[in-house]
């Protein structure tokens, strides 16, 4: 049933509201990070219909236990560091409140560059992710630093604004500089069984995003069950997402290890059955860096090491940075820092 | 599938031995007989050794037959003055004491368990150990509810009983062995495996320290000779786990003893795959059918039956996960296949793996580094297997799965049924109404439903033909331990 995908780049004059210019410069140092090449697989409705109904069975039980097993693995010290130098280098420094305010942005955009001012071995994050309104802010502060700006767009957090609506928040907030872009899926779709539906409105705001990269969060909170997780990663993969991304971090239930796993390994068929290798974004509760070494470590078991880039796993996180700073330091020094030692943005 | 290159990364698992430092291990192991530690007549002894070295642990104390019947005297004391007539209230506590003791002494039994016996030190501290305290837990809290146990019937308990486990868990079914014993009223002449009697010595001392009555629980060391001698003993009850060929040895000796026996044998078990099964667990549950102890298990899940539709790709997963497998030291917590328990099994698990190369079946072992001393095995597994098969007929109580294909579920239950054995069996589907017809339909006494080799005190376990007969476990456990007498209304 998958299309062949097709590798070649789409020209860039024919994207939706893409600014070259703009994008160029803030990709000119960004040794990753390329146009997304990402397209639909399927043909059309039918096919992603059947993709849902027919997708393979989830165990919750054995999902379950499978994660926490994984989660018990402890690795080497010189692993460590550089696992900790990695999930810096995969993080989507995020900050999405009502209260954002220009002043915030500068100062969030400063601490994604040099997360440790004193100490220049610390890599840059991967993205600030941030509200549309403030991407012209984040885009002139990170200008040139290698750093991304993704911005959520289609009606975040819910995703239920008018389509057209929708749409054009994604081409708008591509045209101001966001080279990428984090969308909901459409809970009320899927949750609805109206799949061709979820399905097509992902392909439409690919095409809205034209080659800025495409995360599809699922809010796995929201969705009741392992194959209902199973579904979704299948559908948004299916439709063209850079990215998948288990939480919008804005309901009670954020990213957990069994649902990361169980989205892995759907990334894992879908490289298997089409070729395309698809991204896993885990937002929404990760704060401490234990946690980014265990996700770190699903990610190693399941999808091997072609995914331990910043191209193909993200962790959005708000308060992660210092504490993955402080055991850097911990680990280098042998002793914690204070608080106090690590910048507050 | 596009064939990348994975790209090499520092990741590395760190090597997290767990100390050995908390085990005190005795130059010299005695008998324990009457509650103390005594001599054997003969004074012979044996080395136990570290399977995953082949370093020698300690000096086990051998027992001969005249060592056996003071054993089987001392129980017999123990249980006409001691313990029959203790109220059950009574016996609990000291099972409850014993429960306790283990779960705080976990850490200590965990690490000795995988000292002597080579499996992982995962297994061992998340499974064996807490999963034995389990069970005197369980059975502690039968103690004092007999009368309520078998309405219309009086239960009494039956005398001494002799009880022989093997090596493959060593506490755990020392554990099985002497809790529903112990609690229905019964005393006990245990006798563990040779290649693993630490354990069962360390539990002596527990034994000892929560002052049980001389002589309820005696514990006799040596092999096959030792456990010769037990079965020949005026003993009332005969409990045995362990191969078909020496289960049905015992059998025939203790025929028209009077003696009561129980026997828990051979396996080899179909894990059966639908289909519609959730293939990432199920090839988490086959892993762990098979590779859980180094496939050790009387259970384990040795035969896959993988409904046609869905076998390229499950074997495609299960090879993916196979290379993920880690093999080495027991004692690291990032293991997962341990060392094969001895020379002998070693030997075994080798020659019935080169019938099956000789006989046509496709071998397939990921690549791993084994260490250079100890017993190892590399995960195992074989497709183009048929029902005819060696590896498919016979226990390999190894590492080794065999892979056969079935078209409808009437298939899988003829195929799954097709062998003397019936301990276990395993489904993996979606469809309810499925699971519940394959579960009536197989032979095995226990059946897993989306899971594997999952163990509660609550449940009875036991098997159909070859594999043996009685159960254990569960309400169902106490019944091959008691006298039930009808009461006259």
């Amino acid at each position: 049933m998958w299309r062949e995908h097709r590798r070649s780049p789409r020209p860039v004059s024919e994207s939706v509201g893409y600014d070259a210019r703009r994008r160029c410069r803030t990709l000119s140092e960004a040794a990753e990070v390329r146009p997304t090449e990402r397209r639909p697989v399927l043909s059309g409705g039918p096919e992603a219909h059947r993709l849902v109904t027919h997708a393979v069975a989830v165990d919750a039980v054995g999902l379950e236990e499978r994660a926490a097993s994984l989660a018990k693995r402890s690795i080497k010290r010189s692993s460590k560091l550089w696992a900790l130098d990695l999930a810096i280098r995969c993080m989507d420094l995020t900050t999405l409140e009502g209260t954002d305010t220009v002043g915030k942005i500068v100062a969030i955009c400063s601490k994604a560059v040099r997360p440790n001012p004193i100490d220049p071995t610390i890599p840059s994050v991967a993205a600030v992710c941030l509200y549309p309104q403030l991407v012209p802010v984040a885009a002139a502060q990170l200008a040139h630093t290698g750093v991304h700006v993704a911005s959520v767009a289609g009606a975040f957090p819910a995703g239920l604004g008018p389509l057209d609506a929708r749409l054009r928040e994604i081409s708008e907030v591509v045209e101001l500089g966001a080279d990428e872009v984090d969308i909901v899926l459409n809970r009320s779709h899927l949750l609805g069984g109206r799949y061709v539906q979820a399905y097509d409105e992902i392909v439409a705001s690919r095409e809205a995003a034209g080659s800025a990269h495409l995360k599809v969060i699922l809010e796995t909170g929201e969705l009741g069950s392992y194959d209902r997780i199973r579904q979704a990663s299948m559908l948004a993969m299916a439709a063209g997402a850079d990215f998948i991304k288990t939480s919008t971090g804005k309901i009670g239930v954020g990213a957990t290890l069994p649902a990361a796993l169980c989205m892995m390994e759907a990334a894992r068929d879908f490289h298997r059955q089409t070729g395309v290798e698809v991204g896993i974004k885990v937002a929404g509760g990760v704060r401490t860096s234990k946690q980014s070494i265990q996700y770190l470590t699903l990610v190693y078991e399941t999808l091997g090491a072609r995914w331990m880039t910043p191209d193909r796993f993200r962790i959005g996180a708000s308060t992660l940075l210092n504490d993955v700073l402080m055991q850097i330091d911990k680990e280098r020094t042998g002793r914690y820092q204070g608080r106090d030692y690590f910048t507050v943005d | 599938m596009s064939e990348a290159i994975e790209p090499a990364v520092p990741w590395e698992y760190s090597p997290a031995p767990e100390s050995t430092d908390i085990v005190r291990l005795e130059e010299s192991y005695g008998l324990f007989i009457g509650g103390e530690f005594v001599e054997p007549t003969s004074g012979k002894r044996f080395v136990t050794i570290n399977p995953a070295t082949e370093e020698p642990l300690a000096q086990v104390a051998e027992a001969g037959r005249e060592d056996v019947a003071l054993a089987v005297e001392a129980a017999r004391d123990a249980y006409d003055h001691r313990w029959r007539d203790l109220p059950g209230s009574e016996r609990a506590k000291y099972l409850y004491r014993i429960a306790r003791q283990l779960q705080e002494r976990a850490r200590e039994f965990a690490v000795l368990e995988t000292l002597n016996g080579g499996k992982p030190i995962k297994e061992s501290r998340d499974i064996d150990i807490p999963l034995a305290a389990a069970h005197f837990f369980y059975y502690a809290g039968w103690a004092d509810k007999l009368d309520y146990a078998f309405p219309g019937r009086k239960a009494q308990p039956i005398g001494v009983a002799g009880q022989i486990i093997p090596w493959n868990f060593p506490m755990l079914m020392a554990a099985w062995k002497l809790a529903p014993a112990l609690a229905t009223g019964n005393t006990v002449v245990l006798k563990p495996a040779e290649t693993t009697p630490l354990t069962a010595l360390l539990l002596a001392r527990v034994i000892q320290e929560a002052e049980l009555p001389p002589g309820v629980v005696n514990i006799v060391t040596g092999a096959g000779e030792t456990g010769a001698a037990l079965v020949d003993a005026p003993v009332d009850k005969i409990a045995f786990t362990g191969s078909t060929e020496v289960g049905k040895r015992i059998q025939r000796s203790i025929a028209g003893s009077g003696a009561r026996l129980t026997l828990e044998l051979g396996g080899k078990a179909a894990n059966i795959v639908f289909e519609d099964a959730p293939l990432d667990q199920a090839v988490e549950g086959v892993v762990n059918g098979i590779f859980f102890n180094q496939g050790h298990v009387c259970c384990a899940g040795s035969r896959l039956l993988v409904q046609e539709p869905v076998f390229d790709a499950l074997i495609e997963k299960l090879k993916l996960r196979l290379e993920t497998l880690r093999v080495g030291d027991p004692l690291d917590k990032n293991t997962d296949v341990g060392a094969i328990n001895s020379r002998a099994q070693l030997d075994k698990i080798e020659e019935l793996v080169a019938s099956g190369v000789q006989e046509g079946a496709d071998i397939y072992q990921p690549e791993c580094v084994l260490p250079e001393r100890g017993f190892w095995f590399r995960p195992t597994l074989f497709t183009g297997v048929s029902q005819s098969h060696r590896i498919a007929r016979e226990e390999i109580f190894g590492p080794v799965l065999s892979i056969l294909t079935f078209r409808t579920p009437e298939e899988a239950v003829e195929k799954a049924n097709n062998t003397p054995f019936g301990l276990s069996a395993g489904v993996w589907t979606e469809k309810g109404s499925r699971i519940l017809l394959m579960a009536e339909r197989l032979r095995a006494g226990v059946v897993w439903a989306n899971t594997f080799n999952r163990f509660d005190p609550a449940s009875p376990f036991g098997g159909y033909k070859e594999s043996g007969f009685g159960r254990e476990g569960g309400l169902h456990g106490l019944e091959p331990y008691l006298e039930l007498e009808p009461i006259d209304a």
